[in-house]
């Protein structure tokens, strides 16, 4: 089972304690996972011009393939202008049509106002959805009030945090063991 | 049709075409040598035009997992060891050559092949090429455009003047040698959409269209959206042929068909498009309805005749080599196609031919 995480913003710090918060609950429960945490304000990403993403080169190649060869991806985002970030947008805008096939996607949200919770319902979940990804319904939201000095002090968020995490690996377990078994059926 | 040397009264044509990739087989993991797939190619057309196919044609590609970089020095090969089949490539990255070059590479094929050579134009899908060759991907469409008019003016005219952006005029310029008929069949290579069968109608271009998955009858929409725009720019959709191409794989039996194929390609498509084929997609392939074309060769004359019926296109071309497929496997699609295959489809589309 690989797992990449996406911090989807290039600057603030939120939406990374969010996933940093995430990948170390992570680790404590399945310690075996293979992972990659891709903090997008480490990577130097082209614009998408519309290649295969196997034609891009350096920073935008390596995001690119870890995202591909993944799993489960854990997905970051902060709320910009009522909308996900251009470069988490632009992530998805490098990848193929059905890039997610096959790929369990979970969501957590960061925001500075709780006004700003169905961004994420109404604008990413399509998104993923249309990029064939197996989705974990419910997904989790920080606001502005849960953090504290790069720590987040809320204790509902911790425990929704594990939830989120262990309701990505189950359904990446289900959709594997359906995948395999339909596969088997077709004999060829 | 005639200019396209197209006869009708003979039936749908029927061609393979091979990408010329270079990969290895799925089932050992070995891969055999650049050497050994290129004379691959050339052999597999010989037992084609032994079979009674009509078209044999090989692809560019320059990138990794393929070894048709220069797949106009494999045709002039294939052209030498055949003798009636027709010869074209499948496609020409136009793009990215000079228009003069190719058509002088493909006039002088003509000859060589006594009256056989056909250019199929394509933008590439994927853009390696760009930069290997000097390229800016910028330019991606206005470079095909620009070089695509040019190619067909050189086919018309002995003497052409011509200005552009992207490479010198030509003042006067002779464009030799002359193919023997005195032009080419330059066809226009389109993806699946409808968008750019728009394009090949509006400028009253042959058409062959490639068709990964799905159903006929989704295509069947980019096929007459061709035939309108060629009706909207005053030219006659009767006289101007449409290709269809797509993954092709005979067998006994259907199930022994999909088994056999479809690791070549879920694993040949993983290696040069990054994504895997999604078995559900290649299983439904065994639906009369579906464009593929994998399954026993009853089954595969029912759906290429359902295709005819829905397209009324005058050529099909299979791809039959993709992802590694061992050289007798091949040998053995060229033997269906030839004895059984090919015949039915002639006889079921030629003019007046037998009702189904």
């Amino acid at each position: 089972m690989k797992v990449v995480g996406i911090s989807g913003s290039i600057v603030g710090s939120k939406t990374k304690t969010a996933m940093s918060l995430l990948w170390e609950e992570m680790n404590k429960a399945y310690p075996n996972a293979e992972h990659v945490l891709l903090d997008l304000a480490d990577y130097q990403l082209q614009f998408s011009d519309g290649r295969n993403y196997l034609d891009y080169t350096g920073d935008t190649a390596y995001v690119t393939e870890q995202i591909m060869q993944a799993d489960i991806l854990f997905i970051g985002t902060p709320i910009f202008q009522a909308s996900i970030p251009g470069t988490l947008k632009n992530v998805f805008d490098l990848l193929p049509t059905q890039a997610l096939r096959d790929k369990v996607a979970a969501i957590i949200v960061t925001a500075g106002s709780a006004r700003h919770f169905l961004v994420a319902e109404q604008q990413l979940k399509p998104i993923l959805s249309y990029m064939k990804a197996h989705l974990v319904s419910s997904y989790v939201f920080a606001e502005e009030k849960d953090f504290l000095n790069g720590n987040i002090i809320n204790d509902d968020v911790h425990l929704r945090v594990q939830r989120l995490i262990e309701d990505a690996f189950d359904l990446a377990e289900a959709q594997a063991s359906i995948r395999t078994k339909k596969e088997a059926e077709y004999d060829f | 049709m005639e200019k396209y040397r197209i006869d009708p009264s003979k039936g749908m044509e029927f061609g393979i075409y091979t990408l010329g990739d270079h990969l290895a087989d799925p089932r050992t993991g070995e891969r055999i040598s650049a050497k050994e797939r290129i004379q691959q190619m050339v052999q597999l057309a010989q037992l084609a035009d032994q079979a009674g196919i009509d078209f044999f044609s090989v692809g560019e590609s320059h990138q990794p997992y393929f070894a048709s970089q220069a797949h106009a020095v494999i045709l002039a090969a294939i052209a030498q060891a055949t003798e009636k089949i027709k010869i074209g490539s499948s496609s020409t990255i136009l793009s990215t050559s000079d228009p003069v070059r190719v058509y002088e590479n493909f006039a002088t094929l003509d000859l060589i092949s006594n009256g056989r050579a056909e250019i199929i134009a394509g933008r590439a899908s994927r853009v390696g090429l760009f930069e290997l060759l000097g390229y800016d991907l910028h330019n991606y469409e206005a470079l095909f455009e620009e070089k695509f008019d040019l190619l067909l003016q050189l086919n018309e005219e002995e003497v052409v003047n011509w200005s552009g952006e992207f490479r010198r005029p030509l003042r006067n310029a002779e464009v030799l040698p002359r193919p023997v008929t005195g032009t080419l069949p330059i066809w226009r290579a389109v993806g699946g959409t409808p968008a750019s069968a728009i394009k090949a109608g509006y400028a009253g271009v042959p058409m062959t269209v490639a068709m990964l998955g799905g159903p006929a009858s989704v295509f069947k929409q980019t096929i007459d959206t061709y035939r309108e725009a060629l009706a909207a720019s005053g030219y006659d959709p009767t006289q101007l042929p449409v290709a269809t191409t797509g993954f092709f794989y005979a067998a006994e039996t259907t199930q022994e068909a999909l088994r056999d194929y479809y690791p070549h390609i879920n694993e040949g498509m993983k290696k040069t498009n990054g994504q895997g084929f999604p078995k559900q997609l290649f299983a439904q392939g065994a639906d009369h309805r579906s464009i593929i074309n994998v399954g026993s060769p009853q089954q595969i004359i029912e759906k290429i005749l359902y295709q005819h019926e829905q397209f009324g296109h005058q050529r099909y071309l299979a791809q039959l080599d993709f992802g590694g497929v061992p050289f007798e496997k091949m040998a053995r699609n060229i033997e269906y196609i030839g004895t059984e295959i090919l015949p039915a489809i002639k006889k079921y589309t030629k003019q007046g031919g037998a009702e189904q």
